[in-house]
């Protein structure tokens, strides 16, 4: 490799590096201001014009904070561990396209590249949950890792769906495979199931169990402060606009959109920018709207719901490849099972053993002598 | 073994829970109090009778008008006064208002408990509309001292019925929309569904009372078994719950927000003219002997005992918090649900430890 290269993939990298962390600002005031518009308040506006500079008067405050070092931790694994999670989610970028051919390094295994790599900032939560030596933070850490084995299946199979259809684990030809009809229409349950088990890997609303603040205080990130917090809080949100960013590529036809074309790098950027945004918004908006589920809900919902349909997803593809089905039929007979599953779960619930959900009113003048 | 409390985000003031876990589950929790005690009792031993009231504003500092007119009732009882009618229809409706401020604050901190961060939003902002309301009658927004012994400090301003008219209706919607967020979300519901259920014979044995005890389909509301001031002219219903769970415990609270408007709208319908305090000296002195009173706080049983022995002090102040007593039931409650679960069902006993350590 030529000296010419390294500075080529240097630059790129410090160029990510640079636009995420943009992107991460303008994701921390879009959060503040969307859900403080579902909750009737308006949200940041005293910092600049329409409050736009705030997340710059936070990533501000957070560094001039004192960073605060317990006495109890274990100091290695304690600084290391916001690295660890931060390197991959930071790693993903590298191969997720944002147009044709804007990349810094388009691979052939792209998907494959990714999924496993998300996978390893997991191992930063249980560290920094055991090396800060605090119970919630342990208690957080594990969660993360019990998190982890439900959801992880479900996504990996989704996504196999999607790189049967496309023949492709190259992000960049999945989305060319999407250029007459977008993979959401052809696997909507694929699609569904992408969403949900990707939620739960970002650890937020409903699924925000590991640094549920009602109850473990914020987990992993307790004895965290300063510049090391604000670490986390980066690879947190990139990896929500990273989760936004694989949706918009599997199931919405990336920089694609009827009537654009398809090769110019500036309109793709922004067909992909709107679409990333609009996903990431509908994240907010859950979390603006759901309470949390349990750990052990979610196992539940994680092995008995989701993998089984990631299962009946890859087969029912693999079945419509196999015999040439076209992609409408595969289509709905996905959102056939994904309809017909939310009726099966809402007739069982309308059915449930006692389905007591009233309350009565009680008059005494009728009745109370013999109640009492 | 974890510590949760006195500092935490969901022990609703300086609570403290030393819970065993094996895992994520409880098995053993051991509750400890006394974080916030300030002698409320013995402090009012060494004031006069007029100024004991305010020292019970701050026993259950969200349901301060409660609390003042069950003390109020124990000295005129002792002093057997009698109130003028009009101060009557006053302190009912305020106290009514000030049972909806305090669950909708437990709605808000509930949805929080469980993780739902706009519930509280709605919440705190139709609770704002009766702080405002409260600022305009009594001059403050929490710690009022309005309701006095002999009636209440002063009559109500001119456009009190309007501006109650226009709350009234307010509120009703603020009440629906907190209500269709939060109450039958499908998390919700697996959150706090058959989570902490106790029994209606528990519950009477552990000396719950209020909503926590009506939860679990025991229709004991004082307001109706004994009713006292002018609460027999009502027409109300007691929503009781039938499993004893979170969610009922939750949901009797909801009702009840709707039955107390209904109160307070026939009370401004029957409320009439006239004079708001009978008069008397600001040094009482009532007769030698012994009253306890009880009435019905947001939160339960509010008992008063109060031992006067002819001087301008009480003698001995004795409150039964319902808080304190509905904590009673803790253990039994979160014991084997899950860490999660304890926040859960803590939240839903609604507690305020300004009552609990007086």
């Amino acid at each position: 490799m030529s000296l010419l290269d390294i500075l080529k993939t240097v630059s790129a990298v410090m160029g990510v590096l640079t636009v995420l962390s943009v992107v991460v600002l303008s994701l921390t005031l879009l959060e503040r201001k969307f859900i403080g518009r579902i909750q009737m308040r308006r949200g940041p506006n005293r910092v600049g014009p329409f409050g736009i500079l705030q997340p710059v008067a936070d990533a501000v405050k957070l560094v001039a904070k004192e960073d605060i070092l317990p006495s109890w931790v274990d100091r290695g694994v304690y600084w290391v561990s916001p690295l660890v999670v931060f390197v991959p989610t930071f790693m993903i970028w590298v191969t997720i396209p944002v147009a044709r051919d804007l990349v810094i390094r388009n691979m052939e295994m792209g998907l494959f590249y990714i999924i496993a790599f998300s996978v390893l900032s997991i191992v930063g939560l249980v560290s920094a949950g055991w090396a800060s030596a605090n119970k919630y933070a342990v208690i957080g850490g594990f969660r993360a890792a019990a998190q982890l084995v439900s959801y992880e299946i479900p996504i990996i199979l989704s996504v196999l769906a999607i790189a049967m259809l496309a023949q492709s684990l190259n992000l960049e030809k999945i989305v060319d495979a999407q250029a007459s009809l977008p993979y959401i229409f052809i696997q909507p349950l694929g699609a569904f199931l992408f969403f949900c088990a990707g939620l739960a890997e970002l650890g937020r609303t409903p699924f925000d169990i590991h640094p549920a603040e009602s109850e473990v205080v914020g987990g992993p990130y307790v004895e965290y402060s300063g510049a090391h917090w604000s670490v986390f809080f980066l690879a947190e949100y990139i990896n929500t606009f990273a989760i936004a960013a694989l949706v918009t590529l599997l199931f919405l036809g990336g920089w694609l959109f009827p009537g654009l074309p398809g090769n110019v790098a500036v309109t793709g950027v922004l067909v992909f920018l709107i679409k990333t945004y609009m996903v990431v918004l509908v994240i907010f908006w859950f979390r603006g709207t759901y309470p949390r589920l349990r750990i052990d809900q979610l196992m539940t919902l994680g092995w008995k719901i989701l993998v089984p349909l990631a299962f009946l997803n890859v087969v029912i593809t693999a079945v419509a490849l196999f015999y040439g089905f076209p992609a409408i039929i595969l289509g709905l007979i996905s959102i056939s099972i994904l309809i017909g599953t939310f009726w099966v779960i809402s007739i069982r619930m309308r059915t449930a053993p006692k389905p007591v959900y009233t309350v009565r009113l009680y008059d005494p003048t009728l009745e109370v002598l013999d109640a009492r | 073994m974890i510590n949760m409390g006195p500092q935490h985000p969901s022990t609703h003031g300086v609570f403290r829970m030393v819970m065993a876990v094996d895992g994520e589950v409880v098995v053993d929790v051991e509750p400890h109090i006394g974080y916030l005690h300030r002698g409320s009792e013995k402090l009012a031993e060494n004031e006069l009778y007029v100024q004991v009231v305010t020292l019970f504003d701050r026993l259950d500092y969200i349901s301060n008008l409660n609390n003042e007119m069950v003390f109020c009732r124990t000295v005129e009882k002792l002093m057997d006064l009698a109130i003028p009618e009009r101060a009557e229809y006053l302190r009912i409706i305020l106290c009514e208002l000030n049972r909806v401020a305090s669950h909708l604050l437990f709605v808000g901190t509930f949805g929080l408990d469980t993780g739902a961060m706009t519930p509280v939003m709605y919440t705190f902002r139709e609770r704002e509309k009766i702080q405002t309301m409260f600022e305009m009658v009594t001059g403050a927004r929490m710690m009022h001292n309005y309701i006095r012994i002999g009636g209440v400090k002063n009559d109500v301003p001119k456009d009190f019925h309007r501006r109650m008219q226009d709350l009234i209706s307010e509120l009703r919607q603020g009440i629906d929309e907190a209500d269709r967020l939060l109450s039958f979300n499908e998390i919700f519901l697996a959150r706090t569904k058959g989570i902490g259920t106790i029994t209606a014979e528990k519950a009477i044995n552990y000396g719950m009372s209020g909503p926590s005890l009506r939860a679990s389909g025991v229709p004991m509301d004082i307001r109706k078994d004994e009713p006292y001031s002018l609460y027999d002219r009502f027409d109300f219903g007691i929503p009781i719950g039938e499993n004893g769970d979170s969610w009922d415990r939750y949901y009797v609270r909801v009702e009840e927000m709707r039955q107390s408007l209904k109160i307070i709208e026939q009370a401004m319908e029957q409320i009439s003219d006239g004079p708001t305090i009978t008069s008397t000296r600001l040094v009482l002195r009532p007769p030698k002997g012994e009253v306890y009173v009880r009435g019905e706080n947001p939160r339960g049983e509010l008992g008063v005992y109060l031992v006067s022995d002819g001087t301008d002090k009480p003698y001995r102040v004795k409150v039964r918090p319902p808080s304190f007593c509905n904590l009673m039931a803790l253990k039994e409650l979160i014991k084997d649900t899950y860490i999660a679960d304890s926040v859960v069902i803590l939240g839903s006993l609604d507690i305020v430890l300004g009552e609990v350590d007086r």
